[in-house]
């Protein structure tokens, strides 16, 4: 396996030293503040060559792909058991972003290969590791279409075909809007070049996100001080409480 | 205005929260209820994570309480004699009702069970009052018909302990009150509401309670169940959303002060009919999500980062 691997990195790397990726972002930090509604990150970048471009092979294509941090999670499906909906089975999933976004110059199954998917994890369904599901319930594949049906849904899993602009097969950008309900910590952006189905070069970057301010605060006490943290929001409780109390006391006399 | 939760994580409309407190408050001011029942679903319906809305909810509810107990209190509707003893009941029936949650999570049917009590237990409630006060108030248009007694004298009033309830007007034995207690506290614990759509019918029926003192009295219980609530949850699962429950509250100590103003012009019967009808609504919402086939079967538990 590693061999098959290492062979394959060597027959890649021909054509990933003739182009290569230089990148950059509109901001590699997001703050989540108290009036945080979502954002949007601009990725950009250009494709530097030694020479002029390959000639007898395929088009350029670019995928972008941003990646929040995983967990594991629990997928459960409801059956009708004495006319009553209820979670009759369920699946452990091991790992799965919280958030994933893949943006392409084109569609996925036209310029990407399975083999280039499964080395590089670029698809949502590569990405989440499914391991031994298969053996919890006997349909495991529905559950983990489940799973990307109910977070696309949410907005967390988004393909976005051919919303990466490419020119003159050099200079490229996409926009990637990272939604409302954002989950703190670092978020994995890849860029991917391909000629013929085949990734060429590939580029990491990080975006921190992070809770700022008064959201920090309030998420910092929660987590280290919180019978401190509960005792206040009692006292904030019974204060405004009586406080609303008072103060319409005060209107009517 | 968005405003992004610290501990929900999601950016919610600032003035929607308001409403939606406000509207809570006001049910909670005029029927003596905690809201709690109502708080919940709505918050789900929101996009607010079940577990963050069932701790964030419980934090509400004691706001709109304290608010709720000092209009109360203006106008002597507290008894609390009547309030310890329930609370001591309270405290036992909530202890065994945390035990059968553990039981029930252990057996991976813990949201059916909250669901089917929901139903249970809000339409039975909810058929029983709305019944009587049809009746009542069906009586009461009816001049010359026979009034009935507040409380007629029946096995309760044997029982031994009996004490005096001053500000209820009742002397009787301490059993059936600490009984009521223990239930309320139990099926709070077990549905995560503070239990006031509970106690009020059975302080009215099962104690003979003057309606004037039941709705303080249940408020003054309320507040000790959700504050208990509010900081085991903070403590457990760092739960409680603080920015969602100050714009919560801030709605809904307004809306309690309202809906305790228009409920002292209701008649007692018409505000018996109204929350009947309200409990039974919230009791065929659910039971309808239970018989309908949903629109999507599959859902995901929480564990995110």
């Amino acid at each position: 396996m590693i061999r098959l691997a290492l062979l394959l990195v060597a027959l890649a790397l021909p054509a990933a030293a003739q182009e290569q990726i230089v990148a950059g972002m509109s901001q590699n930090r997001v703050s989540i503040t108290a009036d945080f509604d979502g954002s949007e990150i601009l990725i950009y970048g250009a494709v530097k060559r030694a020479g002029p471009p390959p000639e007898g092979v395929g088009p350029l294509e670019v995928i972008v792909t941003v990646q929040g941090p995983s967990t594991p999670v629990t997928v459960r499906r409801k059956d009708r058991v004495a006319g009553i909906w209820l979670n009759n089975a369920e699946v452990r999933v091991d790992s799965a972003p919280s958030f994933y976004a893949v943006a392409t110059t084109g569609p996925l199954d036209h310029i990407l290969s399975d083999t280039d998917n499964l080395r590089h994890a670029i698809t949502i369904e590569r990405v989440i590791r499914a391991v031994g599901i298969t053996q919890e319930a006997d349909r495991a594949g529905e559950f983990l279409l489940g799973l990307l049906r109910v977070r696309t849904d949410e907005g967390r899993y988004r393909v976005l075909q051919g919303k990466v602009e490419l020119t003159e097969e050099t200079l490229f950008r996409t926009d990637v809007i990272l939604p409302a309900n954002l989950t703190e910590g670092e978020y994995k952006v890849r860029l991917f070049l391909l000629r013929d189905k085949r990734v060429i070069a590939h580029q990491e970057r990080v975006i921190g996100v992070r809770k700022e301010g008064l959201e920090r605060w309030i998420f910092n006490l929660a987590q280290e001080e919180p019978l401190i943290y509960g005792l206040l929001s009692l006292v904030l409780a019974a204060v405004a409480g009586w406080g609303a109390s008072a103060a319409f006391r005060l209107v009517r006399a | 205005m968005q405003l992004y939760l610290p501990i929900a994580e999601v950016s919610v409309n600032a003035f929607l929260l308001l409403g939606l407190g406000g509207i809570v408050g006001f049910m909670s001011g005029m029927f003596g209820v905690g809201g709690g029942f109502l708080i919940t679903p709505l918050l789900f319906f929101i996009g607010v994570p079940p577990a963050v809305a069932v701790a964030t909810g419980a934090n509400q509810v004691v706001a709109s309480s304290v608010s709720g107990v000092l209009a109360q209190l203006r106008r002597k509707g507290v008894d609390f004699t009547m309030g310890w003893v329930l609370l001591v009941g309270g405290i036992v029936g909530s202890a065994i009702g945390i035990w059968v949650f553990r039981l029930m999570t252990a057996a991976g049917q813990v949201d059916l069970f909250v669901q089917l009590s929901y139903v249970i237990f809000l339409g039975l409630i909810g058929a029983m009052m709305f019944q009587e006060s049809l009746r009542s108030l069906l009586r009461a248009r009816k001049p010359g018909a026979p009034i009935r007694r507040a409380h007629v004298h029946s096995w309760v009033h044997g029982l031994p302990f009996k004490m005096k309830f001053r500000a209820s007007g009742l002397y009787i034995s301490v059993i059936p009150p600490l009984a009521v207690g223990a239930l309320v506290g139990f099926l709070a614990a077990i549905m995560g509401v503070g239990g006031g759509f509970i106690m009020v019918p059975a302080m009215i029926y099962l104690l003979g309670m003057p309606t004037k003192v039941v709705i303080g009295t249940s408020l003054f219980q309320i507040i000790f169940v959700t504050a208990f609530t509010t900081v085991m949850h903070a403590v457990t699962s760092q739960t409680v959303d603080m920015m969602l429950a100050l714009l919560l509250i801030l709605g809904g100590v307004v809306g309690a002060q309202i809906g305790t103003r228009v409920g002292m012009r209701l008649k007692a019967e018409q505000l018996r009919i109204l929350l009947s009808l309200l409990v039974l609504a919230v009791s065929v919402r659910i039971a309808v999500d239970l018989l309908l086939e949903p629109s999507e079967l599959y859902s995901v538990a929480g564990a995110l980062p």
